[in-house]
């Protein structure tokens, strides 16, 4: 059918008026289908523009009909003023179909169009603030429900869902063990690269190490690592939750009796409470791996030397103050992506827009409370 | 003129009255055979019911002729054409010549219904937005929606209304060929009955020919010209209702003079 539309020009609609007797009549011919419904389109457009008046439809010519060609013909009788009672030679199968649209009728309800208006952007930002309150109680609500469910789990232990928090475990650390301290080496490397050839110039090119000591177990060890988990398992977090509302698995738990806070938010909110400061010593130790091979090739640091030095720089509270943060960032990201997990409705793209919030919001928050905790550490000198 | 639409004036020699014909198929993941040394042959203006127990590799079998599953060995022709021997966009000719409603519908979550009605028309021909607007609304009407159901999307219809605008998606092309898989589950009996009637219109009017996957007895003995009983992995048989009775096997047995089925062919007579 498509070979015909293509080639077979002979076959396509045609409109042409004859006088008879009785009148004008408009002559139909040739195949009209989907196919061939942008020809016939334009042939009954310009057709219009003719002032002749018809007074009857003569269908004998017409080879193929289907719903869209009986539609456009029944508009060419509505707009031309011809009665269905004035067309003649239909084919006995194509009367069928024409009596099947005019039965449906084609019914047009008002394109619901969004019109812009002055007010409109006021009235989004205003949207947008209420969208963020209601963001934050709810955050806060899970917060509440999560602690209530964990209680209640400490209280009757059979009914703390540990298999599932293993298995978190296992998906969330465990398994991001790998890129995290393979990312971590990097930074490690390039920050005392970087550090190594600032201080070059001063002459104090030792003081890389305590620069990468203090930076890496401060701030970055525990901010890159809280960042790769937001993007990793956050996303994941979300997108799970997501589909399994989509799929009317929530309601199910439901009414299951089972309350979905219980059995899938609080194994996974554990989990990488869990899990995060764990990686973060990864991450540590990886990044300061990293700096230790640079300061040796780069700056002719032996690695004991590395070492020793490190001790001297850093103490106790530097590596504190890095694994401290960690599941403070665990609870962000998890509470974050499961509370945009339960909020997908129906569609697939509002799964999409979830699980980009989920990453977004949950790494902007691990930055915002990284912030207060250094002014807090700041303030009590530790 | 031989009582078919479509192909009124200019049947095509080539295009035989056979619209599938599937030879000696084989089809299973990894090491377990769904569907063994399968034949099926569908002809024009056909409704062919196929029935199977949960299982038995209906939904496998619909799959593959629409080539969403693999096969391991035969061969397949739909409209004529060598599955195997054709070009990827002869490929797209021979999808957009068929529809298909999935068990669930299928519709796109993130458009509308009046959208995803346009998506096919969109997709492979190139109509003024006022005509794809206008063809859609009859579609939809067609199918019995409401005209109001246009512009909502998916997540807010009932399980009967998705299953009619996926219809009317599948339609929007007028196919030749429809695909139904479960069409009538989920429904009400009223609804599944309205459902019933509006393919066997669509039948006389289009010439369509339909390959419908259905547990419905109902449908079954009401529009289904021709049923087919996939069991032991391969096509027990394909006839009426009355050959189906007589086959000597377990499952159809059970199936075609179950209390149901016994009730309804009383009602019948």
């Amino acid at each position: 059918m498509i070979d015909q539309d293509v080639s077979g020009q002979s076959n396509a609609p045609s409109l042409t008026v004859e006088s008879r007797a009785d009148g004008a009549y408009l002559l139909l011919a040739g195949s009209w289908t989907i196919n061939s419904a942008r020809s016939a389109d334009i042939v009954i457009s310009s057709f219009l523009d003719d002032p002749v008046r018809p007074t009857g439809m003569d269908l004998g010519g017409v080879t193929e009909l289907d719903t869209a060609g009986a539609w456009l013909i029944e508009k060419l009788g509505r707009t031309s003023g011809c009665d269905r009672t004035t067309v003649v030679n239909v084919a006995p199968l194509h009367q069928i179909l024409l009596d099947a649209v005019l039965q449906a009728g084609v019914q047009q309800t008002a394109e619901y169009k969004q019109q812009t208006r002055w007010s409109d952007f006021p009235e989004e930002v205003g949207r947008n603030i209420v969208d963020v309150i209601y963001d934050i109680r709810l955050l806060f609500d899970l917060l509440g429900a999560t602690v209530v469910g964990l209680f209640s789990s400490l209280l009757q232990i059979s009914k703390f869902r540990g298999v599932s928090m293993i298995h978190q475990i296992d998906r969330t650390g465990l398994q991001a063990v790998p890129i995290i301290a393979l990312m971590s080496f990097l930074i490690g490397g390039i920050v005392a690269q970087q550090g190594a050839f600032q201080l070059r110039t001063f002459g104090a090119e030792i003081f890389v190490i305590d620069l990468v000591g203090v930076l890496l177990l401060r701030e970055i060890g525990v901010l890159l690592t809280a960042i790769m988990v937001a993007g990793r398992s956050g996303s994941a977090f979300t997108a799970e939750l997501g589909s399994m509302k989509m799929r009317e698995e929530i309601d199910a738990l439901k009414v299951g009796g089972l309350s979905p806070v219980e059995v899938l938010v609080v194994p996974r909110v554990l989990a990488l409470v869990i899990s995060l400061p764990l990686t973060t010593i990864v991450s540590n130790f990886s990044g300061l791996a990293g700096a230790c091979l640079v300061a040796w090739v780069y700056s002719g640091i032996e690695p004991e030397a590395f070492v020793a030095y490190l001790r001297e720089a850093i103490a106790l509270n530097t590596f504190l103050v890095g694994i401290i943060k960690a599941p403070f960032m665990a609870l962000i990201i998890a509470l974050v992506a499961c509370s945009e997990g339960l909020q997908v409705s129906g569609s697939a793209e509002s799964l999409g827009r979830r699980t980009t919030a989920s990453v977004v919001k949950s790494i902007f928050l691990v930055i915002v409370v990284d912030g207060i905790f250094a002014i807090f550490f700041g303030l009590v000198g530790f | 003129m031989t009582g078919i639409l479509r192909t009124t004036n200019n049947s095509q020699s080539t295009e035989a009255k056979r619209i599938i014909s599937v030879q000696g198929i084989n089809v299973g993941f990894d090491d377990k055979l769904i569907l063994e040394n399968l034949n099926l042959d569908v002809d024009r203006g056909e409704i062919l019911g196929v029935v199977g127990a949960s299982g038995a590799g209906k939904s496998v079998l619909l799959r593959t002729i629409l080539g969403l599953a693999k096969r391991r060995s035969g061969s397949m022709t739909v409209f004529g054409m060598d599955y195997d021997r054709q070009s990827r966009s002869q490929l797209r000719g021979i999808e957009r010549r068929w529809g298909v409603l999935f068990q669930h519908g299928a519709l796109y979550s993130s458009l509308n219904v009046i959208q995803n009605i346009q998506v096919p028309m969109r997709e492979h021909l190139n109509l003024p937005q006022s005509l794809m607007n206008e063809l859609a609304m009859l579609k939809i009407q067609l199918v019995g929606l409401h005209p109001d159901a246009a512009y909502k999307m998916p997540s807010e219809l009932s399980g009967g209304m998705i299953k009619r605008a996926a219809l009317a998606r599948a339609l929007s092309l007028d196919p030749e060929l429809l695909f139904l898989d479960e069409p009538t589950s989920g429904l009400d009996p009223i609804g599944a009955a309205e459902f019933d009637a509006l393919i066997l219109k669509l039948r006389d009017t289009l010439g369509l020919t339909v390959f419908m996957v259905s547990h419905d007895l109902d449908s079954l003995f009401s529009i289904c010209s021709n049923i087919a009983a996939l069991a032991d992995k391969k096509i027990l048989a394909k006839g009426t209702l009355d050959d189906m009775r007589r086959l000597d096997h377990p499952w159809v047995q059970a199936y075609f003079f179950g209390t149901r089925a016994r009730r309804l062919i009383a009602g019948d007579l």
